[in-house]
Order: C-alpha cells, then structure tokens, then sequence
C-alpha cells in the first residue's frame, strides 16, 4: 500500500490542520468568556453580559465547526492508520477515551444551556455553564496533547509479545514530562488567537465608528490578555519546548535551525534558505553563538547537526521542517511587537484614536492562525519519520488492506468538503460581526 | 474484565442510540410533521439544546472501543473504510444544518439546511441499522485479523459480502422505522397543537413499519448468522431480551393508540435498548464475527487493549460516567417540557 501512504499522510494533514483553525480560537475564547461572565456577575452589570453574549455567538460557530471537524480525526485513526491503532491503542485509547468522557459531555451539555439558556436561566446559572465550558475545553485540549506528546515522546508503556503495546502507568502518561511544555505552549498559543481575534473585532468596530462602547472592551480585553499570552507563549513555554526538543529528539532540533554541521559555539540562524544539494543555507543571516546559549545556556556548547544523524532518520520534508519553524518563531516574536505597543498606547489612553495601530490590530488577526499552523506543521513532520517516536515508523502504521484509489477519493472528498466549509465560516463569522453586541443602539438585533 | 468494557462498550452505544436516536429520528419525519415555518422552527427546538451532547456519546463510545479493544477498532474502522468516510461526510451535514439554518433569514438558506438535516439523517439511520447487521452476518477477517470490504457486490450474504446485502439493507430499513417511530414519539412529547397531531399520526405509521420490519430481521437471523443462537441455547435467560423488545414494541403500539405521549417515548427507549442488548448477547464474546473462518473472528479476548489498562481504565470510567450521567440528566432537565416557539 505504499501509494496509498501519502495521501494517508495527507489527508490526515489536511484535516488536523484543518480542524484546528476552530479549537484554538474556541479554547482561547473559554477562558476569556469566562471572565466576561464573572466580571458581569460581579458587578459589570449589563455590558458585560452582552459583551459575553455575543462572544458566546462567535464561540458556538467556531465550536460547531471545531466538532464536525474533530469526528473525522478519531475515526482516521482507525480507518486510514490501522496499523498504528493497533500497535498503540492499549496506551493512546486511554487518552482518547478520557477525553471523549470528561471533555465533550462538558462541553457541548453546558454549550447548549448557555446558548438556549439565555433567558430562562440566571446568570449565575450561566456563570457556571461557562466555567465548565472553559474547563471542558481545556481538559479537551490536555487530553489530545497527552496522546500527542506520547507519540513524540513515548512513556509508560510495555510491549506484549505479539509486539503491540500496552499501558503500564496510567499517571505517567498522563504527566508525560513532554507534556507540560506542550500543553501550556497550546494554552497561551490559543488564548493569542482569541485575543487577537477580539481585538480586531474591536478595532474593525472603532474604526467604522460602530458599536463604540462594546469596541473599547473588546480592544481592551484582547490587547491585555493577547500581550500576557504572547510573552508567555515565548517564554517560558516556546524556550521549554526548543530545550526538551533538542534534548529528547536532536535530530529534529538541528533541522529546526537548519543546522546541517556539528558545531561548537553554534549561531542562531534568523534568515537563510536550506540547500538540500550542497546541505548548506543559502544566504544566512546568524547571530553568533546564539543558538549554543539558547539551547545549554553556554555560548561554546556543542550542538549537534544534522550530520550527527543517519540520513534514515532526517525528518522527510527538512526545507518545509525548516521553514515552519521559522515562521511559528518569527511571528511569535512580531505577536510580542505588535501587542507591546498597543498596551503602550493603551496604558496612555491614546490607543482608540490611533488609527493606524487600529489598522495593525485589525490586520494582525489572521497572523496567530498562522503562527499556530506552523506550529503543529513544525511538531508533526519533525517528529517524522516516525508515527510514534522511536518505536513505529510512519510507513509502518498505515492501514494494511485500504488501496490509494479508495484513500484518493476520500482525500479529494475531504479537500473539496472542507473548501466549502471554510467559505461558509468566513461568511457566517463576518456576518454575526457586522449585525453586532445585541442591543447595541446602532447595531442590529440577532 | 474484558466482559465488563464489552458491556461498558454496549452500553455506550445504547445510550447513544437511544438519545441520538430521536434526533435522527426528529430528521427522519421532520418534513412529514411540520407545514410551516412556525413548526421547523418549533420541531428544531425540540432537538436543538440536546442533540450536540447526544452525538458526544457516540465519540465516546467510539473512545471507549479504541481504549477497551483496539484490534478491533482498527479492524472495523479500516475495513468498513468508505462507508465511514461517508458516514463523516453526512455527520458533518447533519450537524452543519442543524446549527446554522437560523443564521441567515432566507427562505432558500433555511430550505437547503432542512434538505440537508433531513435527508441525512435519514441516510445515517439506514446506515447505522446496515452496520449493525454487518456485525450480526460478520465480515471477512484474514488471519491478520483486518478485513476490507466494498460497499456492495451482489447484494448476497457469503463468505465475501459487501457491505450491504440483503440482510443488512433490511436492517437498515428497520433502524430508520424504528428511529422514525422513536422521533416521532419524542416530539408528540415535547410539542403541542397540529405539530403533535402530526407527529402522532406518523409515529403510528412507523409503529405498523416497525413491527413488518423486526418480524423479518428475527426470523432471518438464524439463516444468516447461525452461531448467534449458540449463546441463547446455552444461556436461555439471554432470551429474556428479544422478548422484552418484542414487548415494548408492543406496549408502544397500545400506549400510541391510547395518546400517551411521554410512555410511548419510554416504551420506545426500551424496546431500543432491549433489541441492542440481545444483539449483543448473541454476538458474545465477539466483537467482528469472521465469515471466513470462525478463528480469526475477533474477540473480547483476543482484542484486548491489556490488563493494566482494563484495570486503570475503571478509575477513570466509573467516576467520569456518573459524572456524564450526572450533568446530562441535568441538562435535560434543565429543558425539561414543552418546547415553545418564543421559548428561546
């Protein structure tokens, strides 16, 4: 089936890509919703109840999407990488399960009260409906990065003698070491999105002089909570992250920085583009002993290269490897920038007549989706060639009797599905922003 | 052990079928019951609070399968390929429509998304019922233990069947009557007025369909898949299971004629779950019954996800299901009665 293989690998791509454009903005919305909700509770009064109301709207779109995008996820694991299920559901099924048990039922059972709750019940009630959203959505997210982390960084588990493998500590794969990097690297990436999100909304509305009162919260909330998060997303997390990459799987570390020679006192690469010919970087733009430092706190550390490696176990796809990296990494630190600044203009109460950092916010917005995507693009095809690191190569994990011609048309499938679903979240997403907060005086009523 | 996660599995599954089965079953007559806007609107917001937390039980149950048995789940899921992708596809639909008709007021964007909702739950309730009867006739296990079969070859049973063939057409058929009748009995409950009187009438129609189409699944089933009498042989008491279904499709009958709305309802809950349960005693201890050769059928012991996990497993599922029961029944509650068209 080895034809099949790349449009597994695709499909399966194309889809968790896919799929997470919705859950980041819903996971980093949770913890914001549920702030609006406690501060209308105590005390913001009416404002803060229509600010989360409409949020709620926005967050119940991107949620609907986020789970008719997530089936699909579970069930490739089964249809198009038999394989792999099978060799590694005794450690994976627990993960998956205790999501499937703890998260969705919280999450969708407490959706639905706050979204047809909106009258009939109080605000208290509505108070803890979001808080279980968010906690949902959180467990959701700590469950799937736990399966993840185990296939970049597998624990706790023992082989059986027909090979396959078996959990033998469920609290260590729950507090895989790789997890806590991840998790909360995810977490503060998610609330960038939101934030940035709800800023540009803001910043849309103060711009066309619409909604003005709502606008100023919105800007507010989303340059705070985007500028903490972006810091955060750096560092501790991003740093955690690079250090337990380089520590646990080196290879993809030195493809990370383009780093095709063992060195001493290794730079840190800003610009440049891989040369698979000559395996050099064309054009390199370095700072000197950057990257030693960053890596062992050292300047004259050795960092291993690519060299160091078996060509057998280079990640398949280095330039694009390479470039992910590099663009998660730029855009993070222009996220810390561009948040700075307008928390700068904020604290000096110039920031909602400042047009063009208005328009810096607005057009910033699709800029984390970005950053996020070549984030998992960047933790994905490094962990190649390896399904489950180490231990199961990823053209070992496919299903066995599926032929390409059966994996092709449901990739085709999914390809064309999906184009049609982006389309109509762009339109409904930018038609629930231009009728506005409900009962806004020059906003419609939804 | 591994019998506990096989019944935690069905159970699942029961629940899901149950609770999701009246939305599908609300799709399935939902053109039938409803003549005007007034009525889509009302019968939609019978289903619309609930059915996103009931579709979450078949992702669990489906978690749950791949945690407890994962040889099967990767059998099943590779083999049965195409039937799930497009099972995906049309979940998708479903919950597009559901969600997004009152976005934009538009006579043809409402009308599409009604299309959309209807005639996919309509194709999922033939499709879950054809699954299940793929698992009574069995499918064509290689020594391996994968299989892979085409959506359908001559429409035969054998040791090489599509996955529909006349068995599992007619039950698919019978789980789109019985979900039909499970709908329709759901929004007799729920709803007031010429949607109720509605609803009524179909549910007594699918009632006749149901009982046609459950007498010829029973009597076939000894033809196409011998071996499921062997553990009713052994066991008798299992029997008590089809009969209790037998019952309650009865009593569901009787309760429709005399218009007791919610005990129909109830009726039907049991009768689903009596008919699923005796399924899966027949079936015991398989999980994918092999048409090939009965020794490379999987089973709860040869599937196993292992015993520490099975152990660690009930740490975490005994206490998260209460909770589950807990917050759903809550839930439900909390949109407890009838539904009114102002009501949100």
């Amino acid at each position: 089936m080895e034809s099949a293989l790349i449009y597994d690998r695709l499909q399966f791509a194309i889809t968790a890509t896919f799929h997470y454009l919705f859950p980041q903005l819903t996971m980093g919305l949770a913890l914001l919703l549920f702030y609006l909700r406690s501060k209308a509770l105590l005390g913001g009064g009416e404002h803060y109840h229509l600010v989360a109301r409409f949020w709620t709207k926005i967050f119940a779109l991107s949620f609907a999407f986020g789970v008719v995008t997530g089936i699909p996820l579970e069930f490739q694991f089964g249809t198009n990488w038999a394989k792999f299920s099978n060799f590694a559901g005794g450690v994976i099924g627990q993960t998956l399960a205790m999501e499937g048990l703890f998260a969705f039922f919280l999450e969708s059972s407490f959706l639905g009260i706050l979204l047809y709750g909106d009258k009939r019940f109080s605000r208290g009630v509505q108070w803890f409906a979001s808080l279980m959203l968010f906690l949902g959505s959180w467990l959701s997210g700590y469950f799937i990065l736990a399966t993840n982390a185990w296939m970049q960084h597998p624990v706790a588990y023992t082989v059986a003698p027909d090979g396959r493998l078996f959990v033998d500590s469920l609290s260590g794969l729950l507090t895989n070491p790789w997890l806590l990097w991840q998790f909360t690297h995810n977490m503060t990436a998610a609330v960038v999105t939101a934030s940035f999100v709800m800023a540009a909304v803001g910043a849309l509305y103060l711009l066309s002089g619409v909604h003005q009162e709502y606008a100023r919260t919105f800007v507010r909330i989303g340059v705070v909570a985007g500028c903490g998060a972006a810091a955060l997303m750096i560092y501790p997390t991003g740093d955690g992250n690079a250090k337990q990459v380089f520590e646990y799987q080196p290879v993809k570390g030195a493809a990370f920085e383009g780093l095709f020679r063992t060195e001493r006192g290794a730079g840190l690469l800003l610009i440049g583009q891989p040369n698979m010919e000559t395996m050099t970087i064309d054009n390199p733009l370095v700072v000197p002993g950057a990257l030693s430092f960053l890596v062992y706190d050292e300047i004259y550390a050795k960092v291993k290269g690519l060299d160091a490696f078996p060509r057998l176990d280079w990640p398949d796809n280095l330039p694009l490897l390479y470039y992910s990296y590099h663009i998660m990494a730029g855009l993070g630190t222009i996220f810390v920038g561009v948040m700075g600044l307008a928390l700068l203009w904020l604290w000096r109460g110039r920031l909602f007549t400042a047009s063009w950092l208005l328009w810096l916010l607005v057009l910033s917005a699709p800029f984390p989706y970005i950053a996020t995507t070549a984030g998992w693009m960047t933790a994905e095809l490094g962990r190649q060639p390896w399904l489950v690191y180490g231990l199961l190569r990823t053209s070992e994990g496919a299903s066995p009797l599926v032929h390409s011609g059966n994996a092709l048309f449901t990739l085709l499938g999914f390809l064309g599905l999906y184009l049609l679903l982006g389309i109509l979240f762009l339109f409904l997403f930018l038609e629930t922003i231009r009728q506005g907060p409900a009962g806004s005086p020059n906003g419609g009523t939804a | 052990m591994e019998t506990f996660w096989y019944i935690a599995v069905t159970l699942m599954l029961g629940a899901y079928v149950l609770l999701d089965g009246f939305d599908f079953g609300v799709g399935l007559v939902y053109p039938l019951v409803t003549r005007t806007e007034e009525e889509r609107v009302t019968a939609l917001g019978a289903i619309g609070p609930v059915w996103n937390g009931n579709e979450v039980w078949l992702i669990a149950a489906g978690g749950l399968l791949f945690f407890a048995f994962p040889r099967a789940y990767a059998a099943g899921f590779s083999g049965f390929y195409l039937a799930l992708i497009i099972v995906l596809w049309l979940f998708m639909a479903r919950g597009l429509a559901l969600e997004l008709r009152s976005h934009v007021d538009h006579l043809l964007w409402r009308q599409f998304w009604d299309l959309a909702f209807c005639g996919a739950s309509a194709l999922l309730a033939v499709v879950f019922g054809a699954a299940l009867g793929n698992l009574i006739r069995g499918v064509p296990l290689n020594q391996d233990g994968y299989f892979f079969v085409a959506l359908w070859t001559n429409f035969m049973t054998g040791p090489e069947p599509g996955i529909l063939d006349w068995f599992t057409v007619l039950t698919g058929l019978t789980s789109a009557a019985i979900l039909a009748l499970h709908g329709a009995n759901y929004l007799a409950m729920k709803t007031e007025g010429s949607l109720q009187a509605q609803a009524r009438t179909i549910a007594r129609l699918a009632g006749f369909a149901t009982v046609g189409s459950v007498v010829l699944v029973l009597a076939a089933v000894p033809f196409v898949q011998p071996s499921f009498s062997h553990n009713y042989e052994a066991h008798p008491m299992g029997a008590v299971l089809p009969f209790l279904g037998i019952g309650a499709l009865v009593a569901t009958i009787v309760l429709r004629r005399r218009e007791h709305d919610v005990y129909a309802f109830y009726a039907s809950c049991v009768m689903i779950l009596a008919f699923l349960a005796g399924t899966a005693w027949g079936s015991y201890p398989n999980i994918l019954i092999a048409t090939t050769d009965p020794s490379h059928s999987l089973t709860v012991g040869n599937a196993t996800a292992g015993i520490y996990g099975m152990h660690a497993g009930l740490w975490w599922f005994l206490p998260g299901f209460i909770l589950v029961i807990a917050y759903q029944v809550y839930a439900h509650r909390l949109f407890w009665g009838k539904v009114h068209p102002s009501s949100h």
